[in-house]
């Protein structure tokens, strides 16, 4: 068998998805976002709605997402996604509109954008990375760092009578009368990128049918911030991070499957 | 429909004047003493005739980047505030203007600093001109000074913001914004379709139908090419200088003293000048209608005929340094004004001129 009959069509088991260009991307091996960076990029091409998607990338790590998804997109201000993407959706209510946010941009500076969109039932999707940490600029306290870990901000481990106490965004989404999709998600394994892409697929479907808003927490590594081999990240995500971080649904109120 | 003449405050005659011309979103948090205008929109409900998104947003912050969204999308967006709001709105504007985005911003004026007053001032020239926000930006700022010129400066800031795809804004004062006043309202116009936008603005971010992505960023850690980025902003703020200078000379042809003042010191000072010249003393008004780009040019040539200027203004001297520098300090230059909400009549004014210029 030669390798040009090895690579027919028919034998096409997986591809890169075509809305994921060539660039080399910036993030640090055992990344969560080039996984979840990806699942965007086939969701949109599998709802064929490339040429209505518009992205809106945070201050953070992710702000470089246009330079890997080949749909538009905008940069926003620190923490602010969330108002843009209201103002867009509002004046094209047929475009995919969504913000991908970090913890600190989410759930610290731009906690009020993030509520208010939510409360107001805009018909977005927030893809909210949780890493536990501030990544970009170099590993400080994020608002969902949790109590004792370490990070360059909390060098001897974040005690609550200092730094408070973790912020569980997604547990208040839930909680809004403008949310109709609220999930906790992860990606470290197979099954784990099966089920969040459901979930991403699942809020852009949403969004399109203007259900309200929707929020898909990815509990992610950091291994950079962390300090921590990649593989040894996932098992501390698996281990520290979801018993505060429980994955599954917070809320559904739709009858999307 | 056709123009149409009514008595209405100047920040009714900006929400009215908006929903006329086409604009496709305002977004809004209400603060004294401009509030009318996210009230007159609600009141109006455009969303029902020209589908036009009126929201109010849960802040400043959040209102200025909802506009930052839409003029990335190639719509006609604009939002209005007061002093202490505009201040929180400084970082969006930024953005918008490294992001290069057309937009209309109205700041109605009080007096500050801090929560300050309700009362109107013109205290945030600096802000307005100088910068306001981070980095090297200029916005083209449009000060009204009646009622009909708020309505006309909402037409006038967007034709700009496009033209020269830069933020714009309209730096009116609480009196301007309260004082009621005849105005011709524009005769409605749609707003563009969506072919239209897309055609208009090839550059926005509206969804890659038939090319390649766009993207709408401010950032560049490159520096040579940031540094390429700041030289083009400052290659297109020179032909604004170079192009769209507008100012209102008022009996200057014989005068021997100036008045340079905006707003509604304008109209305080066209009154004054009009009691000085009872008296026999030549007084002309130059009132700078943009404030930037300041009419610089046009100033130093009047200025070459007078023996010296008074700088009429609600603040403690901020529009003097341009005029100072307009005028290359060959002509004693003065300033006049009250602070903290008061507004001044005329005789002070004429006052002035005699203690500060005649002597």
């Amino acid at each position: 068998m030669t390798k040009e009959d090895i690579m027919k069509p028919e034998n096409l088991v997986y591809q890169k998805p075509r809305l994921m260009n060539d660039n080399s991307m910036h993030y640090c091996p055992g990344c969560s976002h080039g996984v979840v960076h990806k699942l965007i990029a086939e969701v949109i091409d599998e709802m064929g709605l490339t040429e209505k998607a518009i992205g809106i990338s945070p201050v953070g790590c992710a702000v470089f997402m246009y330079n890997y998804l080949d749909i538009d997109c905008q940069e926003a201000a620190h923490g602010r996604a969330p108002a843009l993407a209201s103002a867009i959706k509002r004046l094209w209510p047929d475009r995919l509109v969504f913000t991908y946010q970090g913890d600190g941009d989410l759930a610290c500076i731009g906690t009020a954008e993030s509520i208010h969109a939510l409360n107001r039932g805009e018909n977005i999707t927030i893809i909210f990375i949780n890493n536990a940490i501030y990544g970009m600029t170099g590993g400080q306290m994020a608002p969902t760092t949790l109590l004792g870990m370490k990070t360059a901000t909390c060098p001897y481990g974040r005690i609550p009578e200092i730094h408070g106490y973790p912020l569980k965004m997604t547990e208040i989404a839930a909680t809004l009368q403008g949310t109709c999709y609220v999930t906790r998600q992860s990606v470290q394994n197979v099954a784990s990128i099966r089920k969040a892409k459901k979930a991403i697929r699942k809020a852009f479907e949403c969004s399109m049918q203007q259900k309200g808003s929707s929020l898909v927490e990815i509990v992610s590594t950091c291994s950079s911030g962390w300090k921590m081999t990649p593989e040894k990240a996932n098992k501390w995500m698996e281990e520290n991070m979801f018993p505060f971080y429980p994955l599954g649904d917070l809320k559904d109120t739709t009858d999307i499957k | 429909m056709a123009e149409e003449v009514v008595l209405m405050k100047g920040n009714e005659a900006i929400a009215h004047t908006a929903i006329r011309i086409g604009v496709d979103g305002y977004f809004g948090y209400p603060i004294t003493p401009q509030s009318e205008v996210l009230e007159t929109l609600a009141e109006q409900k455009p969303w029902e005739t020209t589908g036009m998104v009126v929201l109010q947003a849960e802040s400043e912050v959040a209102a200025i980047n909802m506009v930052y969204g839409g003029a990335g999308t190639g719509k006609m967006v604009m939002t209005s505030s007061s002093s202490p709001g505009v201040s929180l709105k400084q970082e969006g504007i930024s953005y918008i203007a490294g992001a290069e985005l057309p937009c209309l911003i109205v700041n109605v004026m009080r007096g500050g600093p801090g929560l300050g007053t309700i009362q109107p001032s013109q205290a945030d020239y600096f802000q307005t001109t100088k910068g306001g926000g981070h980095g090297d930006y200029h916005l083209i700022a449009l000060a009204p000074a009646s009622v009909q010129e708020m309505a006309d400066f909402v037409d006038l800031g967007f034709q700009l913001a496009f033209k020269y795809r830069n933020p714009a804004i309209i730096l009116a004062d609480g009196v301007i914004g309260q004082m009621m006043e005849k105005v011709v309202l524009p005769a409605p116009r749609p707003r563009r379709t969506e072919e239209e936008i897309i055609a208009q603005c090839p550059w926005a971010a509206t969804g890659r139908k038939g090319r390649k992505p766009n993207v709408i960023t401010s950032l560049e850690l490159d520096p040579s090419i940031m540094e390429q980025r700041n030289i083009h902003l400052q290659q297109k703020y020179a032909e604004i200088q170079e192009k769209e200078c507008r100012y209102e000379e008022l009996c200057c042809e014989d005068a021997e003293y100036l008045i340079v003042a905006f707003g509604s010191c304008a109209r305080i000072s066209q009154k004054a000048m009009e009691h000085a010249r009872e008296e026999g003393i030549k007084v002309g008004l130059f009132r700078p209608i943009t404030l930037w780009p300041f009419p610089s040019k046009a100033l130093k040539e009047r200025a070459s005929q007078v023996k010296g200027i008074l700088t009429v203004e609600l603040n403690s001297g901020q529009m003097i340094e341009d005029v100072r520098l307009a005028v290359n300090c060959q002509i004693p230059v003065e300033h006049f004004g009250r602070l903290g909400g008061i507004v001044p009549d005329p005789d002070e004014v004429i006052e002035a001129i005699k203690e500060k210029l005649i002597k």
